[in-house]
């Protein structure tokens, strides 16, 4: 077996050094009940050729994004990677290490953490970011927890434009706490502030908002937070990474803690994962963070170097009463993320969403100039609209596909009240043949 | 020598980005978004050429360490060799470029592959059903708590308590007090094995559940696990298993059959998905029939029409992952146990039990192993006998360094006092075993020798000792402009 090097001799040489005959010897202590006596049933093994033809044919059932043009986001997004970052974030050095956990042998790991730390910090207007986080839904889930402990209140309020399977984490993952989650209705496609006023009182942790929101539609995160401070509560603010080379920054705008999924930057699609969950927060609460943190400290000659810090709020210390049972993280996510911020720099993660902005106001306009269809809110947007259909988005994308264009999300397929609205998204990979393409083959369709 | 931050190279006006002119009419700004939802100046982000870069996170990896460098035998992590057809096989265009929202007609071949990862792990395990959701073990957990209290909930008896042995790993009690659980700790035997008239003691029927781990982090299979089964069982509690140590069982035994009613596994461990410096992972989760309710949705079936997503689950926990998990990691796993099939999967439980008690022979003498009988995959050696020295664990663990070999894990678990925990893997050839075994003994006599040379290891890297303290003391998380 190529992956299991010792040869029959070999094994034969370490039986007698161990004392024993054979390995059966070794398995003493499992009891006979509980052996197995048959082999596992199991497909027969592959050689590596046979196996790559079998996988190969088995991904070819799927329409991929490089022979389809997608405009269908909704929490995942077709942004470009560039290929520097698979060629480095996989040098096998990084890849197949494990979590930095000695220092000396890991620096190079850890100082890549502690710059994305510190572009996270940045981009989101933050003190501090830990290391990572799953993905976009544990993260809102790790943040009402530490709201939860710092403020000791016990009621959360969630807006309803949340990205619906973020908002269902949370509930998951607080369904074991004593904690009343309470959603915000939406006005206009972002959350209602009238409601936030009338709800807010003194046994409210925190708010959480997503900007863009899952409708696409910018939050109005500054008069959030003044409402939300009065009230001594926390805000937290999903965010997207990727606009914020263009918006202002959540901590600009007032946020207290900042999470969000960081998929758009240089980690693919991967049919929804790996994705990259991202924290930051104000340095005063630095010691209820989740997650992993690097820190810059001096070797014993003076050297600047990095560690794994403030390791007492995490599991395998302080166990029970740990800020978050996270260990295993995002680690290569994150390294692909800092090497895109990287690359794109200063100027290039302003283009992208210069780039977004543009673009998916270009199709907005066109398709807007389509009989029956018209924009569901008006707020200012990204990279990412709803509009109102005169026919079931469904339908539309159906046949779409034929011309291996892949539409946007039928929103009344997740919620009757939004039946004929067409969740759109456009990227910066997308060109202007191609959506003058969709807008063509969508006055087919409706017309 | 050190690498500077990449932060420190940027020289203002360089460019390493390539991206295409816009190509619509532009309209300004100011039209589209308000003003003050804009930020005022570009954030701060290095601004370098390609090269720059390249150079930057090469460098960087050549101050780290990888199981493609050499051994690796950090205990309970299972750092095992990731094959690199693994690799070739998640780049495939048909599962590295799909958007997890397409309609399932054009997702047939992702689902399918997820349908039967399901099905071969159900077998490996013994288990009825298997989510491939968790996007770690850690959260694998979490699930499995949630769904054990969705079952006593179901049963009309919420339940107050888990229990947890004094060697479990610290996420097992860090799930279970997030979960909404009281944490009981059950203490090991002379054996190092569950104790189970401590055991007798805490089990009522408040317990919901024993959450253990089998082989334990002692690296010891629990004997009596038959006998811990029922006795949980009899008072109507659940039996959680954290797979960690899956690896030591492939093929020779299932925890399905030894009463397991839910199990974790990590396919980041056994299954070959590359540690990735810290993650992704994937943390599938099995149970048995009666818990198959409460799975988190979606769940994949089969039907008629091809393979589908159900999320009409009523009585499902409701969701975990923001999609369907850490889908890239899956085609990973999947990939590695189409290659190896039953009869490799026996090879990899056996070489990585001979690979353990080897080193454990050998090393034995001089670094006393507590609880020393025939190990599974890995076993605790104890370097208390140093104390006089000065030296602790730690230090033997810094000064491996020097040997060109990574750490086992040190001061876990908490049973031993001074603890190695060596988990060699199935992958590693006798003569890496042999150099691992000759730097411990060595190591040994250094410090009899000269304490010192080990106390302030390691002496070969890029720095020398870091001062940890420090780091707390005078918490520095980010860098900032002078
Ligand atoms: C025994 C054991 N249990 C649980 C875990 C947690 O798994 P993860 O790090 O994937 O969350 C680990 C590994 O880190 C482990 O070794």
């Amino acid at each position: 077996m190529e992956y299991i090097p010792n040869t029959k001799e070999e094994q034969h040489q370490m039986l007698k050094a161990i004392g024993v005959e054979t390995i059966e010897d070794l398995l003493s202590d499992i009891p006979s009940e509980i052996r197995l006596t048959r082999g596992l049933q199991l497909p027969p093994p592959l050689s590596e050729p046979e196996l790559k033809t079998e996988m190969l044919r088995l991904s070819e059932r799927n329409a991929d994004l490089l022979h389809h043009v997608p405009f269908l986001g909704g929490g995942a997004y077709d942004h470009y990677v560039p290929s520097v970052v698979g060629h480095l974030a996989f040098r096998s050095e990084f890849y197949t290490a494990y979590t930095p956990y000695q220092a000396e042998m890991s620096q190079g790991l850890l100082q890549t953490i502690y710059e994305f730390q510190t572009m996270i910090a940045e981009l989101t207007g933050m003190d501090v970011a830990n290391a990572s986080l799953y993905d976009g839904g544990s993260a809102l889930a790790e943040a009402a927890m530490m709201a939860v402990k710092i403020t000791k209140r016990k009621t959360i309020l969630v807006s309803s434009t949340i990205h619906p399977s973020y908002r269902a984490v949370l509930k998951t993952y607080l369904s074991g706490a004593n904690v009343t989650i309470i959603e915000l209705p939406s006005e206009n496609g972002a959350t209602d502030l009238v409601t936030v006023g009338k709800r807010l009182g003194e046994d409210i942790a925190c708010i959480l908002v997503q900007t863009p929101n899952f409708l696409g539609c910018l939050e109005p995160v500054e008069g959030l937070a003044q409402e939300v401070h009065r009230h001594g509560a926390l805000l937290g603010v999903s965010a997207d990474p990727i606009s914020l080379g263009l918006l202002k920054s959540p901590g600009e705008a007032g946020a207290d803690i900042v999470i969000g999924e960081g998929q758009g930057m240089g980690c693919g699609l991967n049919f929804g994962g790996p994705n990259l969950g991202f924290f930051a927060t104000k340095k005063e609460y630095v010691r209820q963070m989740p997650g992993r943190v690097v820190g810059a400290t001096v070797d014993t000659k003076g050297r600047r170097g990095y560690c794994l810090t403030l390791q007492t709020r995490e599991q395998h210390i302080k166990r029970e009463r740990a800020t978050s049972n996270i260990c295993t993280n995002e680690a290569l996510a994150a390294l692909s993320a800092t090497i895109y911020l990287s690359i794109m720099g200063r100027q290039g993660l302003r283009e992208v969403g210069r780039l977004c902005l543009q673009k998916a106001h270009y199709l907005k306009h066109r398709l807007c100039e389509i009989k029956g269809f018209e924009m569901a809110f008006a707020r200012p947007f990204f990279r990412e609209f709803v509009a109102k259909t005169p026919v079931p988005p469904s339908r539309i994308n159906k046949k779409l596909y034929k011309g291996k264009i892949i539409g946007g999300l039928d929103l009344g397929e997740l919620d009757r009240k939004l039946k004929n609205h067409w969740l759109v998204c456009v990227t910066e990979k997308r060109t202007k043949e191609e959506m003058d393409h969709l807008v063509a083959a969508v006055k087919e369709i409706t017309t | 020598m050190s690498e500077s931050l990449i932060f420190e190279k940027s020289v203002p006006g360089r460019k390493g980005y390539s991206l295409p002119d816009l190509d619509v009419p532009e309209v300004p700004i100011a039209e589209l978004i308000p003003a003050d939802y804009l930020r005022k100046d570009p954030p701060l982000l290095p601004e370098l050429s390609e090269v720059d870069v390249v150079r930057h996170f090469t460098n960087l990896s050549r101050d780290n360490y990888g199981i493609d460098q050499g051994f690796y035998p950090l205990g309970s992590c299972t750092m095992k060799y990731n094959p690199k057809v693994n690799e070739d096989v998640a780049r495939y265009a048909g599962f590295a470029a799909l958007h997890p929202l397409q309609p399932f007609e054009q997702t047939q071949g992702a689902l399918q592959m997820l349908f039967q990862l399901e099905v071969a792990l159900r077998e490996i395990t013994g288990m009825d059903r298997v989510t491939l959701q968790p996007a770690a073990g850690a959260q694998g957990e979490l699930v499995g708590m949630l769904m054990i209290r969705a079952y006593h909930q179901s049963k009309g008896n919420l339940r107050r308590k888990v229990i947890v042995p004094d060697s479990a790993h610290g996420t097992n009690p860090a799930t279970a007090a997030l979960a909404g659980y009281q944490v009981q700790v059950v203490h090991s035997n002379a054996d190092g094995l569950v104790d189970l008239e401590d055991l007798k003691h805490l089990v009522d029927t408040e317990t919901a559940a024993l959450m253990l781990t089998n082989p334990n982090t002692l690296g010891l299979f629990e004997r009596d696990i038959l006998k811990i089964a029922e006795l949980v069982h009899s008072v109507g509690a659940l039996l959680y298993l954290d797979g960690a140590n899956l690896n030591a069982l492939l093929g020779l035994c299932r925890p399905g059959d030894m009463g397991f009613d839910v199990v974790h596994s990590n396919l980041h461990k056994t299954f070959t998905t590359p540690h990735g410096g810290g993650g992704p992972g994937a943390g599938a989760l099995g149970v048995k029939s009666r818990l198959a309710p409460f799975l988190p949705v979606p769940v994949v079936e089969k039907t008629e029409k091809g393979y589908v997503l159900d999320n009409r689950r009523p009585r499902s926990i409701g969701k975990v992952h923001s999609f369907y998990g850490n889908f890239g990691n899956l085609v990973r796993a999947y990939t590695y146990i189409r290659r190896m099939g039953a009869v490799g999967f026996r090879k990899v439980s056996t070489n990585a039990i001979l690979n353990a008690n080897y080193i454990r022979t050998r090393l034995e003498k001089v670094y006393p192993v507590p609880y020393n009988r025939f190990c599974m995959h890995e076993f605790v050696a104890s370097a208390k006998k140093f104390r006089d020295k000065e030296v602790h664990a730690w230090d033997i663990a810094k000064r491996l360094i020097d040997y060109g070999i990574y750490p086992p894990t040190v001061n876990f678990p908490m049973v031993v006092e001074e603890a190695l925990m060596i988990e060699p893997t199935e992958t590693e050839p006798k003569e890496n075993l042999d150099h691992f075994c000759e730097a411990m003994l060595r190591i040994a006599k250094e410090i009899e020798e000269d304490p010192e040379l080990v106390k302030t290891a390691p002496h070969t890297r890029s720095v020398t000792r870091l001062d940890e303290v420090r780091a707390v003391k005078q918490l520095d998380l980010r860098w900032k402009p002078a």
